[in-house]
């Protein structure tokens, strides 16, 4: 029994093993090609191949937004993004909105107005309400607070994450810059509002 | 996750080709249900047929007046797209009304049509469900059930067909345009989706290998009458337990022509014909809504008392329907009114 075990062919005998491939993806500007299998997330590949680690994994499953990146301008949970169909496209994480010396201007209203407390989810939410703001789709509160909700905060400073991006939401303008829609201050002001 | 292969196809042919020569392969749109259901080990393709390069992305206007949604077109591009929101300002609505800005920016409009149920049991595979694992039994008919369905269902499955978007297109009267090895060929959005009977694991009609190639809408879009009312647990990024999709052609308070369906009721979008026949050539009052509304619910079935069962349903169904009917005749849209419906006791 042994001796047919043996003249198996590997392939029936072993668990069917896919190689990994080349995937080049382009974050933040900068092309990095990777060896991947095809069920890496785009979280995974932005975690565990690039070492941005600021993209959070959080549920797993598109539940909580705290791995949302921005892809041609647009949120989307990078936990449910297969990496390799990517490919092609500008993805942006919270490392490409800003700088600890340069940050974007919700970065800076997110520290100006105290929203968060342990700050797991905060990239996560930077980069939903970048999206809701290149969307366009948002005025009053309601409304924000509606297209924010893919985004969960256990700590529950929902009442100064709302501040924040209703700040920005109402100091931006939204512009293309080369294909990635982002938000410029109207002036280059910081805000003096911190409540 | 299991391990599989993926190929990108770049044309409909091309991707029905490639999937048909694997065994165990599934279509890849979006993948915001399919790969949320690997990481559950619920779905396990060997091999996936990636859709992302087909050119089924655009939204075009159709010679008969109507308007064809790509496959492939994101749930949040449709919504947004200027002649939806004009002409079919219910289906945006409907679409608006679902999950989150970051799952709507990717999930697309052929992956909606096929989302697979969120019934509890579905989802644990510690517990029987037919509609996983066909002949284990359904836990939902005797264990707490609150989203789970009372039209249409049968002793082997009471699922509900969880989509917003697919309720306003069988209120709409859509046609699913599907391509399979055979060819091309066309389904009315009420054949769409199946009735779970003693096969709940099938979910729609679909033949082996097809893959939905567009969705088109009729020219009457019924913008001037309209309204998505939808009831659910808390006020935002929750699926329905009951909604309401409604468009009416009015000539002064008489109702001329009346499509409805219902959501989070039914292994479909459950559409009454003879309820709208109930309603057209009538003058709108709530007298009728209440009559349509207990046609509607006359042989519904529910699975036990209680706010963990979903005999509530039907009861919170008929006045959904009343409301509905009672928005969309006087355009007073309240899609998501700040009702809390508690579900502790």
């Amino acid at each position: 029994m042994s001796l047919q075990f043996i003249q198996e062919p590997l392939d029936k005998a072993t668990p069917h093993v896919v190689p990994a491939q080349a995937v080049t993806l382009n974050v933040n500007g900068e092309d990095h090609t990777i060896q991947i299998a095809p069920w890496t997330s785009l979280l995974d590949a932005l975690r565990e191949y690039m070492d941005l680690t600021g993209t959070k994994k959080g549920c797993d499953h598109g539940q909580c937004g705290a791995c949302t990146v921005l892809v041609d301008g647009k949120r989307i949970n990078s936990c449910l993004a297969l990496a390799t169909v990517y490919q092609g496209k500008k993805i942006q994480t919270i490392e490409g909105l800003g700088t600890e010396d340069n940050l974007s201007p919700l970065q800076q209203a997110f520290v100006d107005h105290d929203a968060f407390q342990c700050g797991y989810c905060t990239p996560g939410q930077i980069c939903s309400a970048q999206g809701l703001i290149n969307e366009g789709r948002c005025k009053t509160e309601d409304e924000v607070r509606e297209h924010m909700s893919g985004n969960l905060c256990r700590c529950g400073a929902y009442t100064n994450i709302l501040s924040a991006v209703m700040e920005v939401l109402h100091d931006g303008d939204v512009v293309v810059d080369n294909g990635v829609l982002i938000t410029v201050p109207v002036a280059s002001t910081k805000a003096s509002s911190v409540e | 996750m299991n391990s599989f292969t993926l190929t990108q196809a770049t044309a409909a042919d091309e991707a029905v080709r490639d999937l048909t020569s694997h065994d165990g392969a599934a279509y890849l749109g979006g993948g915001t249900n399919l790969v949320d259901l690997m990481k559950y080990n619920l779905e396990r393709p060997t091999h996936l047929t990636s859709l992302g390069l087909l050119p089924l992305t655009d939204i075009t206007s159709l010679p008969d007046g109507g308007l064809r949604l790509g496959a492939l077109a994101t749930n949040a591009d449709t919504a947004w797209h200027p002649e939806v929101e004009k002409r079919y300002p219910l289906l945006s609505q409907t679409i608006l009304a679902g999950a989150t800005p970051q799952l709507r920016n990717v999930a697309t409009n052929g992956g909606n049509l096929n989302q697979r149920t969120r019934c509890y049991y579905f989802y644990d595979l510690a517990t029987p469900c037919n509609k996983r694992e066909p002949g284990t039994g359904c836990s939902a008919l005797t264990g707490p059930n609150r989203v789970c369905g009372v039209l249409g269902t049968s002793e082997s499955c009471i699922a509900t067909q969880p989509s917003d978007m697919c309720v306003a297109l069988a209120a709409l009267e859509a046609v699913v345009r599907v391509q399979g090895p055979d060819g091309e060929r066309t389904i009315q959005f009420d054949d769409y989706h199946r009735l779970p009977g003693d096969h709940p694991e099938k979910d729609n009609t679909l033949k082996p290998g097809e893959l939905v190639v567009s969705i088109d809408l009729p020219e009457e879009g019924y913008a001037d009458h309209f309204t998505y009312l939808k009831l659910r647990d808390r006020s935002s990024y929750a699926f329905a337990l009951v909604s309401v999709a409604v468009g009416l052609k009015m000539s002064g308070n008489t109702i001329e022509k009346a499509r409805f369906a219902l959501g989070g009721v039914a292994h479909k979008p459950w559409r009454d014909q003879e309820a709208e026949k109930m309603l057209e050539g009538q003058t709108a009052s709530p007298d009728l809504f209440r009559q349509v509304a207990a046609k509607v619910f006359a042989e519904a079935k529910g699975y036990g008392e209680g706010s963990l069962h979903n005999s509530f349903k039907i009861e919170l169904g008929k006045r959904a329907i009343v409301r509905a009917l009672k928005q969309a005749t006087e355009m007073s849209q309240v899609v998501n009114p700040n009702v809390f419906l508690n579900s502790n006791p």
